[in-house]
């Protein structure tokens, strides 16, 4: 295998690190040599955060560079686009169809892009996005909170590892209590999916 | 065992197994995990100290009685700590003694982008440099046994890359057993009176020749056999960046970027045909070799500024012919220059409100429609979260320079004969740093300038740690609390009000006082940090049948309130309701309804 790069992005506490420190785990476990690293704004306050993996036999840079992204997870429609240099032919997108529109654009002095101007390099790049509505699916499953874990659950299937090493992973991370509906949404996801 | 570790991580659990006895720290991005991380070991003493001068000279106090010790910084926290420093290499130390220093190239989270390896040449301290997590813990027991070998300090210095990258380490099972503190009589050593330091200063001068023969043969100094055509001299994550993009390459990867082993380098330099230094900030690598004779391509081609990447070198290697230009398989995508989305201040943050009320006061912002005012009050700022005051809606804020600089250049504005009334803006934990300095030099130089300490009763931007005056200690417990009104009276402030954060008519009642009474003044703005805050109570809602779209509440930049099409609305899952209540205070229309209880 080549060189498995992942790019999630969204807004500062949407749970963009958590997932990703999950999905470090699973592909530590899958028996590969990890890195990753995260980039925030500021602090975290709201800002846009991205997370770079990457995972082989052996990773030099932690940094994903440019067209060679595997699999792209977006929280949020406009951090799906802001990333596109990264983006390349071979890449799988799972997008949440989500607008979180920034300060400015409450402020009236920018305005939020169309869902067209956000897929126009997706399109040109000829990559298919999945733009699903996790934030109404995990809604009906109770808990807004498991937001991160439905969309993990839905990008599972474009890994090249078993989407159970990925399960085992989040059952390590997270505390017993918040356990049981987390496997209900990372399920949901998987099987929204297929 | 096999862990997967971010570098701060490494470096503390490196620092632990090598037998730390005390780590002393200021919190500062992106070194502020590695005290977290040694805070979480009972048997380390481990304290945040008010500013990064205090923390070398804690460790350095340490090191005198035998025991390992450590001091984390950023790197302009190594400005602040730059006398202590320098103080510390001209005496050694007695216990092994390392400064962590985590640079910023790139500027995600500071004031400026500065290269802390020049403080080597200065200190005459060898610096380690690791590239990755494996290096991070691994040099860390590499520093303690060099710093006690050659009688120095050592500089690990990472980077933002480094420290907030994860990656799989191999960790050692064993801990060494740390050493119990004696102090030994040695003024000629300690003391550094004039006759003294004559004498200790050519040995720090021939410390630094004995770490040069030593890095010749330095296990962290590798030389990585590859296609004599080109040869990569590098260090850090550069290193890592320059290996994915010259796979095929000679490497020399100095893990020690100071002092150099020049006869490695000249060796390695002798048997490739090309020499490519890649180094992120400055050309200090580039420099010294030259200085050597060696010939070089580097600085030429790569940028002095920001942070690496694979894509830049690739473009730097093809730019100096070294990589042949490869046809662009990527289609080039042009995307409309979206929104951005800088980071803001908390939904039902205690700043808001005095921001809001200077904001106002200072004729900052205009509703839509109304015409844009010349500003009025000059606002000297600080560091720490309220620095997103500086924003729009805000825009409360015109300096911000360095920790603690917020009250002593307000002072400089005012005595320079400013007309307008001067206010100077700081958090409860930057003047706990180095504030305080300011406030005395106000007092005995009879300044007339306003002083806001907005007091969240945290240290908010670096992620919540604690500070002398919210009595929360490194390791969690809860120690005293330094009263910071009876500092800021026994500093001699005679006009000293309290108010309370998110109540705006106390705001602009007080602020219009202090101003107006020409004083020195200060004022404490309390307020506890949203994030930390256990009060909860039920979100805030607008009546849309009231609402007529003034928009005045959107002034406040408050992120919970937001628009939907026409309609103004509040995000349930942000808003703090009546811990907060600042939008109705602010709503003419009475729109705004509080829903108490929760
Ligand atoms: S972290 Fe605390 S102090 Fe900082 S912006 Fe949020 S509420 Fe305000
Ligand atoms: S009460 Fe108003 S200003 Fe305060 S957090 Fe809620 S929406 Fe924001």
């Amino acid at each position: 295998m080549k060189k498995f790069g992942i790019l999630i992005v969204g807004v500062g506490g949407q749970g963009v690190i958590l997932a990703s420190n999950i999905l470090c785990d699973a592909a530590m476990a899958a028996g590969y040599d990890v890195k990753k690293t995260d980039t925030l704004g500021m602090a975290q306050r709201g800002g846009s955060v991205v997370s770079h993996l990457r995972f082989d036999k052996e990773v030099s840079s932690p940094l994903i560079p440019q067209g060679q992204t595997d699999l792209i997870i977006a929280f949020e429609k406009l951090e799906a686009a802001r990333y596109m240099e990264y983006l390349g032919k071979q890449t799988k997108a799972v997008i949440n169809d989500m607008a979180m529109p920034p300060a400015s654009i409450s402020l009236g002095i920018a305005e939020y892009p169309s869902d067209a101007e956000i897929l126009e390099g997706y399109k040109q790049m000829g990559i298919k996005a999945d733009f699903i509505a996790a934030n109404q699916a995990v809604k009906e499953l109770g808990n807004a909170k498991m937001l991160n874990i439905y969309l993990l659950g839905y990008a599972a299937s474009y890994l090249p590892f078993d989407h159970e090493i990925l399960a085992g992973a989040i059952k390590k991370r997270l505390p017993p209590k918040l356990l049981e509906g987390n496997l209900k949404a990372f399920a949901a996801g998987y099987a929204a999916s297929r | 065992m096999k862990k997967l570790l971010s570098g701060n991580e490494a470096l503390a659990l490196g620092a632990y197994n090598a037998g730390l006895k005390l780590a002393a720290a200021y919190p500062g991005t992106p070194s502020t995990e590695i005290m977290e991380n040694l805070a979480r070991f009972p048997d380390i003493n481990t304290q945040w100290s008010s500013n990064e001068a205090v923390a070398v000279e804690v460790a350095t106090g340490a090191s005198y009685t035998g025991v390992r010790a450590l001091a984390a910084m950023k790197h302009v926290g190594l400005n602040v700590a730059a006398d202590a420093f320098m103080a510390a290499s001209t005496t050694g130390v007695k216990g092994g003694l390392v400064i962590v220093v985590a640079d910023d190239p790139g500027i995600h989270s500071s004031q400026n982008e500065q290269d802390t390896r020049h403080y080597a040449r200065l200190s005459k301290m060898p610096v380690l440099e690791p590239s990755n997590s494996q290096e991070a813990y691994d040099f860390m027991a590499l520093a303690f046994e060099l710093s006690e070998h050659f009688d120095t300090p050592v500089i690990l210095r990472s980077t933002t890359r480094v420290s907030h990258s994860s990656s799989l380490v191999e960790t050692s099972a064993e801990k060494q057993p740390a050493a119990q503190a004696a102090f030994k009589h040695d003024t000629a050593k300690l003391v550094m009176v004039p006759t003294a330091a004559r004498v200790r200063w050519p040995k720090v001068l021939k410390r630094e020749e004995l770490i040069g023969e030593y890095a010749e043969n330095c296990p962290c100094n590798q030389y990585i056999p590859g296609n004599a055509k080109l040869g990569i001299i590098s260090s850090g994550i550069a290193f890592q960046y320059a290996k994915e993009v010259f796979p095929e390459a000679s490497f020399l990867k100095l893990g020690m970027t100071y002092p150099l082993p020049k006869n490695l380098i000249k060796e390695f330099s002798q048997s490739v045909e090309t020499i490519f230094v890649v180094e992120e900030l400055d050309s200090v690598l580039e420099d010294s070799l030259c200085r050597m004779g060696i010939s070089v391509i580097g600085k030429k081609y790569i940028p002095r500024s920001g942070e690496l990447n694979p894509d830049i070198i690739w473009a730097a290697a093809i730019k100096a012919g070294i990589l042949p230009e490869i046809k662009d398989t990527l289609p080039k995508i042009n995307t409309p220059d979206f929104p951005k989305r800088p980071p803001l201040l908390c939904a039902g943050c205690p700043h808001t409100g005095i921001f809001f009320t200077l904001s106002t006061l200072g004729q900052r912002s205009a509703l839509p429609g109304k015409p844009k005012r010349e500003p009025k009050l000059v606002l000297s700022g600080d560091i720490g979260c309220y620095t997103l005051g500086a924003y729009p809606p805000l825009s409360a804020m015109d300096t911000c320079g360095c920790m603690g600089g917020s009250i002593s250049q307000a002072v400089g504005m005012e005595k320079a004969g400013l007309g307008e009334p001067v206010i100077a803006i700081i958090g409860d934990s930057t003047f706990m740093h180095s504030g305080i300095n300011g406030l005395i030099n106000a007092v005995y130089n009879q300044s007339k300038i306003t002083i806001l300490i907005l007091d969240n009763r945290t240290t908010a931007m670096t992620g919540h740690q604690g500070n002398p005056g919210c009595g929360i200690a490194a390791n969690g417990q809860t120690v005293t609390e330094v009263n910071l009104e009876e500092l800021v009276r026994g500093a001699g402030i005679k006009n000293l009000q309290v108010l309370p954060a998110f109540d705006l008519k106390a705001l602009r009642n007080g602020l219009k006082n202090a101003i107006s009474s020409g004083e020195l003044n200060v004022i404490i703005v309390r307020g506890e940090c949203n994030v930390i805050c256990r009060k909860r109570s039920l979100p805030n809602t607008i009546d849309t049948s009231l609402c007529n779209r003034c928009d005045a509440c959107l002034l406040l930049g408050c992120p919970a309130i937001q628009r939907d099409g026409d309609k103004l609305f509040i995000d349930p899952g942000l808003c703090t309701g009546s811990n907060c209540n600042l939008c109705s205070q602010v709503c003419p229309q009475k729109a705004i309804k509080t829903n108490e209880a929760a």
